[in-house]
């Protein structure tokens, strides 16, 4: 059911864990629906240093989390702002239909991060 | 790799002796078992056989046994059947919360037509309450429908007892039998059973063939029209070398059921012991001791089923869950909500079925790979917090 490139990005997660000086935290879903994915960025200069993830969640949850993190790591946060979800889908040679909606949510999960950044940063200016 | 296939709930392998009985009804007793001619006659006289066999298994007689596609089909046949029959009665149903889709959806689709049906609730342990059972009946009461063990998480309910109460009060009792069928003794009988489905695949039989008891007398309308077959109860040419194979496979399961039973309930108790010694934030699910002698379920906290199946996979142990991934729906099983259990805890069950070929080396194989699955996935799950549990 599972692309090749899915069960390897499950099997062997890329930048699993946490990031103690991330200074972007984004999450999405829930556990009542079976799928949390957090991710954490380290941001300089506009570029994403340093990225990772944890997810609770299927296959796919944990799959397209360990993608959205390779497909942005050094890049700009305006480029990484352009991934959606259907990329990282594309990205791993596609997702069976069921989960196309409701475990194809890391970029979602980017998106937040780097927005909680904008945050911090923004807060960080009016100190 | 070693391959551990721990799913027999889902289905078995078909026994070589079945294959071997079936194999002769599929060429040389190939016959029409309506047809007159000696071809016919043998494959009527391989029919009838596997009517003995079967009623032989739960106490009934040959002629109470009709031949369906399979479980689902039986429970169609006794809830629509009985509905439809007894409608100038009344209109009330009694099931429970935790039936197979198959009693279920049956269920709701006489809601639409008018049926009004009561599923009662069960306790943390998935039982039904007879008490329960006795305050929903009514006047207008028709059917009792109530499965004899849960296919999720194996416990056992109470069925000589509603069996007991449905008589006193003319009520008709089908049991959804799919699960126990070769596994429990069952006496239609004693246990004042009307109606009861029962399915082949799960007991090393062939797919695509069930059956449905009926006793003699209780009035069930036929779904289906267009020959003499079943006794105008289930037309169309019977599946001879199915029906021979499931007739086999219900007698063997009946000469091997108190060994087998002690054997399955040592290697299920020793795969549960070693998984809650060894893995630390889990649960069992379903009845700790009035449970099927193969079913193992239980839920590992902070993690989710796909996930947990998919790297069991990896290791060659096939297994099934309960997580909303797995039922093909965005919730998880309807049986572990209704046990209490909530979404968290049921996404991350993890349902182990034993059968005939697994032996005590499978189980050490399984809870020296299920550890390492289990702290992997917890290393990657925001939930849980390298041993800390966080709110």
């Amino acid at each position: 059911m599972y692309s090749e490139k899915v069960m390897d990005h499950f099997m062997n997660p890329r930048n699993v864990g946490e990031l103690e000086n991330a200074n972007g935290i984004g999450e999405v879903g829930n556990a009542k629906c079976g799928d949390i994915m957090r991710i954490y960025i380290d941001v300089e200069d506009s570029i994403i240093k340093d990225i990772k993830f944890k997810t609770f969640g299927c296959g796919a949850a944990i799959a397209t989390s360990s993608m959205v993190t390779e497909m942005v790591k050094g890049k700009t946060i305006d480029e990484a702002l352009k991934v959606t979800n259907k990329a990282v889908a594309e990205a791993l040679g596609g997702l069976p239909p069921v989960k196309m909606h409701c475990s194809n949510l890391a970029a979602d999960a980017l998106h937040k991060a780097i927005e909680n950044y904008k945050q911090n940063m923004q807060k960080n200016t009016q100190n | 790799m070693r391959k551990v296939y721990l799913d027999h709930s889902a289905t078995t392998p078909v026994r070589p002796e079945v294959v071997e009985v079936m194999n002769q009804y599929l060429t040389n007793n190939f016959g029409n078992a309506s047809s007159v001619h000696s071809f016919g006659r043998e494959a009527r006289k391989g029919l009838e056989t596997a009517r003995e066999q079967i009623a032989n298994l739960i106490k009934a007689q040959p002629e109470e046994i009709f031949f369906t596609s399979g479980g689902t089909e039986a429970d169609n046949m006794a809830i629509i059947g009985t509905a439809f029959a007894n409608q100038k009665k009344g209109k009330h149903i009694i099931t429970t919360q935790i039936e197979h889709h198959a009693v279920l959806e049956t269920c709701h689709h006489l809601e639409k037509l008018g049926f009004e049906v009561t599923y009662l609730p069960v306790d943390k342990n998935a039982l039904v309450s007879v008490e329960k059972v006795k305050e929903a009946i009514r006047d207008d009461t028709i059917l009792i429908s109530m499965m004899h063990a849960n296919n999720e998480v194996g416990t056992i309910q109470p069925v000589k007892e509603v069996g007991a109460l449905a008589k006193e009060k003319g009520i008709v009792f089908h049991v959804d039998a799919v699960q126990s069928f070769g596994k429990l003794p069952i006496d239609v009988n004693e246990m004042n059973i009307d109606l009861l489905s029962a399915s082949s695949h799960k007991i090393y039989g062939p797919k695509g063939i069930g059956c449905l008891f009926l006793r003699k007398g209780t009035k069930v309308e036929p779904l289906m029209f267009g020959g003499a077959q079943e006794r105008k109860r289930r037309p169309g040419t019977e599946n001879v070398p199915a029906i021979v194979g499931f007739g086999l496979a219900a007698e063997l399961a009946g000469k091997e059921m108190a060994q087998e039973n002690e054997r399955l309930t040592k290697l299920r108790d020793k795969l549960i012991q070693g998984i809650l010694e060894k893995i630390p934030h889990v649960q069992l699910n379903g009845h700790p001791t009035q449970r099927l002698a193969n079913n193992v379920n239980v839920s590992f906290h902070y993690v989710e089923g796909e996930s947990l199946l998919l790297m069991l996979d990896m290791k060659g142990i096939a297994a099934s869950s309960g997580s909303a991934c797995t039922s093909g729906s965005l919730d998880p099983s309807h049986v572990l909500l209704a046990m209490g259990i909530s979404h968290e805890i049921a996404h991350g069950s993890l349902r182990m079925t034993l059968g005939k070929v697994n032996t005590e080396e499978d189980i050490d194989y399984c809870l020296e790979v299920l550890p390492d699955i289990v702290a992997k996935l917890r290393s990657m799950s925001p939930l849980y917090n390298s041993g800390k549990i966080e709110n």
